[in-house]
């Protein structure tokens, strides 16, 4: 569970985050809104790459502002980014077992839990391939393995859906499905793509303009008026 | 509180210290990999044992002590190499650093009679502590930033050991006698006192730097130097303490350059405010470039072009004027062209070529065929 209360962040003139509220209580969680809402900067916040200016992030009971944004990864906050982040001339085992490494688990368990993680996203290629010979689609697998391997607490995924074709997305979204289940974290979704949002969470919480526009069962949020508002003339179109 | 507990649990199993992770699955192409794994390291041992002991035979003192300087300037490239090309933090610093090993392994030389590797060893951790602080705004900035406030750093170093002087056996913490008529040389290990023997001693001396570096690239810190060169905010995310890491690559680059700076006090066996220059950094970090920064190989490459070119222009009585503007147009191409330094573009303009020649050789086959 993640409670966030009255959450600000400004780069200049720019207030991406504007007094967000939220709590994420479990399961796989959607964040949605149009782009430039502040989604990605939300998950910045988590990871400690922006330090906002007030605010208050309680995770799993413990205040997350307040740990090294190197240690949050080990303590549990995973994420993928929007934009690929593959380091080529890694293996694909080397690269899902780097936050193992720095975290010190070692012999056996880290083995099991790197090959495990691999196994989970359903990435049916060998360990020591490099990541450079991979195509889109398993690069990006290769990356929610990584967010996912070991104890993760809190995933966050940004788009991670973007640009793959129907199948892969179908694909995708059974892994995104099985995550909290699996490995027990709670998991927050963004993405523009609404089926796989509402195929993945139950609940889903609406961001614009850096505020809180709606939250609740996700249905319900895709049908509300104001959602339907924040997103007309967008490119979004909602079913 | 009660997660920080869950947390040291996780690390609880790591008592048996770290080392690089156990292989995963003993995939297919497994063995076949580790015979083709160990013909390069025999293949490179050879090739350094026939060099080891043709080279002084073969080439006139001149040559020999180019290539000492070629086997010397290795490390130093290989240095600026994990930096720029490992981890892409470029520093204009380390000609400097060079520098300040080598006044560093001088002193050490006068002043004690230390056996030459324990000062080679000293000079290295000296001036470890000493680039490190060099490294620091890598921290804060990178790119065309850390480049230019390293060269300014640089140069700074290089006015202060104009001013203090390299030690010349005087007394004093400089070391510095400016009423000395008759400058005593600095010493050489006394299993290499001659030119050929010192050669050989520096391509030792350089082999066991590179070793250094291949252990590192091949473990915890080549990997998470990968991943900050891909991304910092990617690295974070994995659990990287990238301010560690940054500060561990300009760690070990300044340790192997300053034993490379006690290997030059022990070649030049006298060294003065001009044997070192700011321009060294710049020109250091255009051989590196054009040997390709990436590889290991690619710094054997640029100490080539940096030494052994220059020796030979100079013996042909070519100004090396000639070789600023060559420098200057190589980094141009490969900048352009083929940013991964000539021992990768290397193969493919040969195989280009071999291409090119069968093509031809084939040709008169390939018109006498329609014929048939
Ligand atoms: N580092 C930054 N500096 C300045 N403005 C930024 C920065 N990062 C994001 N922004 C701005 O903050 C707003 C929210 O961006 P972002 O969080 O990326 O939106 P989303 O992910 O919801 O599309 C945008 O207006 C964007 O231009
Ligand atoms: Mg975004």
């Amino acid at each position: 569970m993640i409670e966030v209360s009255d959450l600000t962040v400004r780069f200049g003139g720019v207030i991406p985050l504007d007094g967000m509220s939220v709590t994420f209580e479990r399961g796989t969680c959607g964040l949605i809104g149009p782009n430039g809402a502040g989604k990605t900067t939300f998950f910045n916040v988590l990871s400690g790459f922006v330090k906002p200016v007030s605010g208050q992030i309680t995770a799993f009971g413990e205040d997350l502002l307040k740990m090294a944004h190197y240690r949050r990864a080990r303590w549990g906050v995973r994420r993928t980014f929007q934009t690929e982040q593959a380091i080529e001339e890694l293996s694909v085992y080397e690269k899902v077992g780097l936050i193992h490494e720095q975290s010190k688990v070692t012999g056996s368990s880290r083995r099991e839990d790197v090959l495990g993680a691999i196994d989970f996203v359903k990435l049916d290629i060998d360990p020591n391939a490099k990541v450079r010979t991979l195509g889109a689609a398993q690069r990006r697998l290769v990356e929610v393995a990584r967010a996912v391997v070991g104890k993760p607490r809190l995933v966050l995924l940004d788009e991670p859906a973007a640009g793959l074709p129907e199948e892969e997305t179908e694909l995708l979204s059974e892994v995104i499905r099985a995550i909290p289940e699996h490995m027990g974290a709670l998991v927050i979704l963004v993405d523009h793509d609404m089926s796989l949002v509402s195929s993945c969470c139950e609940v889903t919480a609406v961001l614009d303009f850096g505020r809180l526009i709606a939250s609740g069962p996700t249905d319900e949020v895709l049908r509300d008026e104001r959602v339907m508002r924040a997103y007309l003339g967008t490119e979004e179109v909602m079913a | 509180m009660k997660t920080e507990t869950g947390a040291r649990t996780e690390e609880a199993p790591s008592g048996a210290a770290g080392g690089p992770g156990a292989a995963p699955g003993r995939g297919r192409g497994a063995r076949a990999l580790d015979a083709r794994s160990l013909v390069r390291p025999a293949v490179i041992a050879v090739l350094v044992i026939c060099f080891l002991l043709f080279i002084p035979s073969i080439f006139s003192l001149y040559y020999v002590d180019a290539w000492t300087q070629v086997a010397i300037y290795s490390i130093v490239t290989l240095g600026l190499g994990v930096l720029v090309g490992r981890v892409g933090m470029v520093s204009l610093g380390q000609g400097a650093v060079l520098a300040m090993g080598a006044w560093v392994a001088a002193r050490l030389l006068f002043a004690t009679g230390l056996p030459f590797p324990v000062v080679l060893l000293a000079a290295g951790l000296i001036t470890m502590v000493l680039g490190t602080l060099v490294g620091l705004p890598a921290l804060r900035m990178s790119g065309l930033y850390l480049a230019l406030i390293t060269l300014m750093l640089a140069g700074a170093i290089t006015v202060a050991l104009a001013t203090i002087n390299f030690p010349n056996g005087g007394n004093g913490f400089t070391g510095y006698d400016g009423s000395t008529v008759h400058i005593p040389p600095i010493r050489r290990p006394s299993i290499a006192t001659t030119d050929p023997a010192f050669f050989r001693y520096s391509v030792v001396a350089a082999i066991l730097m590179f070793l250094l570096v291949l252990v590192h690239l091949r473990g915890r810190p080549g990997r998470a130097w990968a991943a900050i060169r891909q991304s910092e905010s990617a690295a974070l995310a994995g659990g990287i303490n990238t301010t560690l890491y940054k500060l561990w690559a300009f760690a070990l680059a300044s340790f192997i350059t300053g034993v490379a700076g006690g290997l030059v006090a022990g070649s030049y066996r006298y060294l003065n405010s001009l044997t070192f220059s700011t321009q060294d950094s710049i020109t250091l970090l255009a051989v590196v470039l054009m040997g390709g920064a990436y590889s290991m190989t690619g710094a054997v490459v640029a100490a080539i072009l940096l030494k052994f070119l220059q020796a030979l222009l100079n013996d042909w009585g070519v100004s090396p004027d000639w070789l600023t503007i060559l420098f200057g147009i190589g980094v141009l191409q490969v900048l352009t062209t083929a940013p991964r330094g000539i021992v990768e573009q290397m193969p493919k303009d040969l195989a280009r070529l071999w291409r090119l020649l069968r093509g031809v050789a084939a040709r008169p086959a390939a018109a006498r065929e329609p014929a048939e």
